[in-house]
Parts: C-alpha cells; structure tokens; sequence
C-alpha cells in the first residue's frame, strides 16, 4: 500500500479536482480528504456515509459562576485572552470559547476549583462509499481548533482500512498553506505530489513546500496546473524544481471544462474526452512509474 | 486623511482571489487620500508583497515562550508533564523532555514546577516585516518552514495596525485557528469567493465562522461567469450582501501571473475597485 499526499502551499491551485480525477484512475485506491476546515472533494466523488463519528481532539475550559468568587486569577494567568472580565460592582469572568487553546492552567490553579476541564467536541468525521473506493473525511466545527490531530485521525483510519482491504492506495487531498494541518497531511507519507499554477504565487508557494517536503525528506513530483495561462513561468517553475532535484510528472491545460466538471459533480476524466484529461492520464501514468520507480525497493 | 477602520479580507477556499482584493483595496484607498495600512496575515504563505513590491525598513523576530529546565534543581516529580495538554514537556524515567515545536507557550509547566526549576525562553517561529508599498504601509508575518503554531505571528503581524489606519488585513484560506486570530475583532470582514460548487461550499462555511465571532460581513464573487449563479444565489437566499462581481478575465490572470494587479493592468479594473471600496468603506461605518 502507497500512500500519497497532494498539496499546493499556494490555494486554489486545483488540488481538489486533479484529486477526483486521480481516483477515478487510480487502481483501488482509499480517499482521504485532509483539508478538514475547507472540504470539498464530497462535493464530486458522492460519498454515501457509512459511519459518522465525533471527534475530539481536545479540551475546554469552561468557568462554574456558582463556585466562582471573582478572584481573577484565571485572567491573570490565561496568556491567550480567553478569560472575559465583565465589570460590575464584583467583577465576573467567563471563558471565551473560540479563544481558549485548552492549555489547563485556568482551571488547574483557580482556588475554588471554579472552573470545568472536559473534553470538547470539534468536528465529526466519517467513513464512507464512493463508486470509486472508501472514503474517510471530517468536518472541523465551526470556529473549532485542533485540525492537525483531525488529520492524523482521517489518515490513521483510511490507512487501517486500505490494510484492512488490501487496497493499493491510499489518495490524500491535502490543505492549503505549511502549517499545521499540512504538517500533519505530510509527516510520514510514502509521497507527496505538489500542484502549482505558473504564477509568481505559485512560485513562491512552491519554494516554501519544497524547503517544508526536504525537511521530512518525503520523494516528491511536481504537477504545473493550468501551464498556459503563462509559459514562462511554467518554464521557470520546472526549472527551478529541477534544480532542486524534483520531477515534474506533467503539465495540465487550462480548461473551463473542469469547472464544468466541477458543477456536474464529477471527476473531469469523467466528464469529457476534452485534451485536458489526456494531460492529467499522462501526468498519473507518469507520477506511478516514479512512485513504482521509488517505492519498488519496500514492496 | 484618516479613517479608523480594520477590514479583514478572508475566504474558506484557497485561491479565490484574497490577495488580488486586499492589496487592490490597499492600493485604492491609499491613492483616495487615506491613510492605508496593508497586512498579510497569511503567514504560512505571505504573496502580497509581490505584487506592492514594498521597500522593507524593519525586521523583527516573533517567538513564543518555551520552557527550559534547570536539571540540577529537577527532582522529576512529573507535575510539569501532568499540567502540559500538548505533550510538550514529559517526564520519563525520572527525565523531564521538552519538545519545544508542540509548546503553545502557555506556562503552565513553569506555574506548576514546585521547585522552580522551570524558566522560559523565546523560540523564534517567524518573522515581522515592516516596509512601504508607495504610499501604503506594509506589514506581513512570514512564518519558518517547519513550524506548526502560527497564531501568536498572526497577532504580532496586527499588532501593528496604528490608532488611524484604515487597516486592511489579507487572511489565510481555511476557518480554522490562523484565520480566527486575522478577524477576530475587526470592523468588518469581506468574503471573497467564486462562484463555482467548492467556492460557494467553503463560503458558508466562512459565513458560518465570521457568523459565531459576531462579525459584520458581505461578499465578493470573483471570477464571476455570466450564466454561474450559484454564489449569487446562495447569497440572496441567505441574505448576504453581495458587493461586487469581479469577471472571469484571462488579461487579469496573466496580469496576476506576473505580479500585477488588475487595477494597474487592465483598464476599468480601478473604476471597479473603488466602487468596492466605497462599498466596503459605507458597509463598515454601519
């Protein structure tokens, strides 16, 4: 079982849609979506929900004002804002939810043991079927944190039942940025497949995701989306990649196709026979004879 | 002239366009007279700067506390492991560790030690750029590769906002922590989003975010397509003010491409973001 990751650092690249269509080609793959506080690849592969669970990864404070005297040391000690003074006559103090980091030393020091500690709830996540395999994907709350750990889980759970299965791979649709979700998309993959755009963003981005993926020293290839839209960027990007050391596996056309795609709720290889899917089957059979070529040794 | 006013530019879906309507924005208010600040928050993945070229003045680091253990007064009681929620501090066979990338710096470990064996020290986790972009104030947060925990250099990023500026603030895509501490507490966020199925999606769920901290807001369609009315109609059935439609236009794309904003790169582009402005500018006085 191969388990590869696609981000972009810069948003909007087209990650999600070049994902759709990748598991449409993939040979039994499970589908992981790792942009937990943004998801959409629902919204193309249908996933019929199997099992729904909640998720908590974890705690909140939250202030008792029978037990509270108004001492204040919670507001003293809390370094993320996340008390709230109320002024009266005696001052009251209440736990801002959506600030609050769960770090414990409000409720750990507070002499009146005012102030409640339990695990909270920050999003659901579920298994479930698609035509095209299993599906494992959350949904972060609202304003919730913790979406690190949310991605650990979707990947512990598709990479159980890829073993569990025998499936071939397991397909990650991973965030926007470097930070903490992406981190949690990367660390300990088999190997990462960036999708850029040619322009001066996307080249950017991309300096900053390729010194993030040589940090975890994860194999890697490049994907150029929309290469038209600028030539000479697209030229300069897979320059500057292969020097340092990073294939590009192809060039994907411009195509209002895959928007179209995109409205239809399907893969854009389903959707038309358009040259823009011939560039995204030779871009996949590319990127699995170099995943092949570099995994050949643990298989 | 100045104008006290903080407007957060933010998206649920990455790419839609936050940075071509910030720094435009910046742009236009700045050439009206007022004084403008710009601030990238998207500090994982700051491009502002390439298209406002800004000359950069000052440099400063951001960190956050970490502790540091003095071992000789260690006596290993555990206390410090018991408190910390982000298992960045253990205790291990009468060994305490620190893993100082998982620490949020919330000092509770030094707090609690009893002997005071624990003090703190500043991590460096990115850094604060401050500059000018012709007439607009520059700030933006570049966070080191490799770090996790980039709240506190958003915060340090707006810290800078000065008592009469017309802030404009450019958040990172997603609704999750880094894009809570962009807007939390601003006078007004504007939502940028396409008007295909992800964009829409990920704009309720933006809403939705913006909605809970009790934030005025309203919409741009970008790239709009004449025909594609899904973000239109969600919108009107939901009652959010739409304040512009940007068109899908391939000479703003390669303008984009290059590192130019459209205002300054296709004619009638800044007769748009002024109406934007006015727009955005009458909505946030409310």
């Amino acid at each position: 079982m191969t388990e590869i990751t696609v981000i972009s650092g810069k948003g909007g690249t087209g990650k999600t849609s070049l994902v759709a269509s990748l598991v449409s080609l993939a040979h039994k793959p499970v589908i992981a979506d790792c942009d937990v506080d943004a998801a959409d690849l629902h919204l193309v592969l249908n996933p019929v929900i199997r099992q729904a669970h909640d998720f908590s990864g974890g705690k909140r404070a939250e202030i008792v004002p029978d037990k509270c005297t108004g001492c204040g040391k919670c507001f003293e000690l809390c370094r993320f804002g996340a008390i709230i003074r109320n002024e009266a006559d005696k001052p009251t103090y209440i736990v801002d939810q959506i600030a609050c980091e769960g770090c414990s030393v409000c409720s750990h020091f507070c002499p009146e043991k005012a102030i409640d500690f339990n695990p909270s709830v920050n999003g659901q996540w579920y298994i479930s079927d698609t035509i095209y395999g299993p599906m494992v994907h959350a949904k972060l709350g609202i304003a919730e944190e913790n979406s690190g750990k949310m991605v650990a889980l979707v990947r512990s759970q598709a990479k159980e039942i890829a073993e569990k299965e025998d499936l071939s791979y397991v397909i990650i649709d991973g965030p926007p940025g470097i930070g903490c979700p992406v981190i949690a998309s990367l660390a300990g993959t088999d190997y990462v497949l960036i999708v850029t755009e040619p322009t001066l963003s996307g080249e950017h981005d991309l300096e900053r995701v390729m010194e993030l993926i040589n940090f975890f020293k994860i194999p890697v290839c490049l994907c150029i989306n929309k290469y038209d839209i600028n030539l000479e960027m697209s030229d300069r990007i897979e320059k500057k990649a292969r020097a340092a050391g990073i294939k590009t596996a192809g060039r994907i056309r411009y195509d209002r196709a895959v928007t179209d795609a995109q409205i239809k709720r399907l893969p854009v290889v389903e959707f038309t026979d358009a040259p823009v899917v011939l560039d995204i089957r030779k871009m996949w059979n590319t990127l699995m004879r170099e995943i092949n070529l570099t995994t050949k040794g643990s298989q | 002239m100045t104008q006290k006013l903080t407007i957060a530019v933010a998206s649920g879906k990455g790419g839609t366009g936050k940075t071509t309507v910030s720094a435009s924005l910046a742009c236009i208010a700045a050439d009206a007279g007022y004084k403008t600040a710009y601030l990238d928050c998207d500090v994982e993945e700051p491009n502002g700067h390439l298209f406002l070229k800004p000359i950069i003045q000052y440099r400063h680091m951001v960190g956050i506390p970490v502790p540091v253990v003095d071992h000789e007064k260690c006596t290993a009681c555990g206390s410090c492991g018991e408190i910390c929620q982000y298992s960045a501090i253990v205790c291990i066979n009468k060994n305490v560790l620190t893993f100082d990338k998982m620490c949020h710096g919330c000092g509770g470990c030094s707090l609690v030690c009893p002997v005071g064996a624990i003090t703190e020290n500043s991590r460096n986790i990115g850094v604060v750029e401050t500059g000018t972009a012709g007439k607009v104030a520059f700030y933006h947060g570049k966070l080191n590769v490799g770090e996790a925990f980039s709240p506190p250099l958003v915060k340090a990023v707006r810290s800078a906002i000065q008592d009469d500026d017309l802030a404009i603030i450019d958040a990172s895509p997603g609704t999750s922590c880094p894009v809570i501490a962009a807007v939390k507490g601003v006078d007004f966020v504007l939502l940028v989003t396409e008007p295909t199925p992800f964009g829409v999606n990920d704009l309720e769920i933006a809403a939705d975010m913006v909605k809970k901290l009790c934030l005025p807001y309203a919409v741009v369609i970008n790239r709009h397509i004449p025909g594609y009315t899904l973000a239109r109609d969600f919108c009107r059935a939901k009652g959010i003010r739409i304040l512009a439609e940007i068109p899908d236009d391939r000479r703003v794309a390669e303008a984009y491409s290059k590192g130019m904003l459209p205002h300054s790169a296709v004619p009638g582009y800044r007769e748009l973001f002024e109406g934007l402005l006015n727009a955005v500018m009458k909505e946030a006085r409310q």
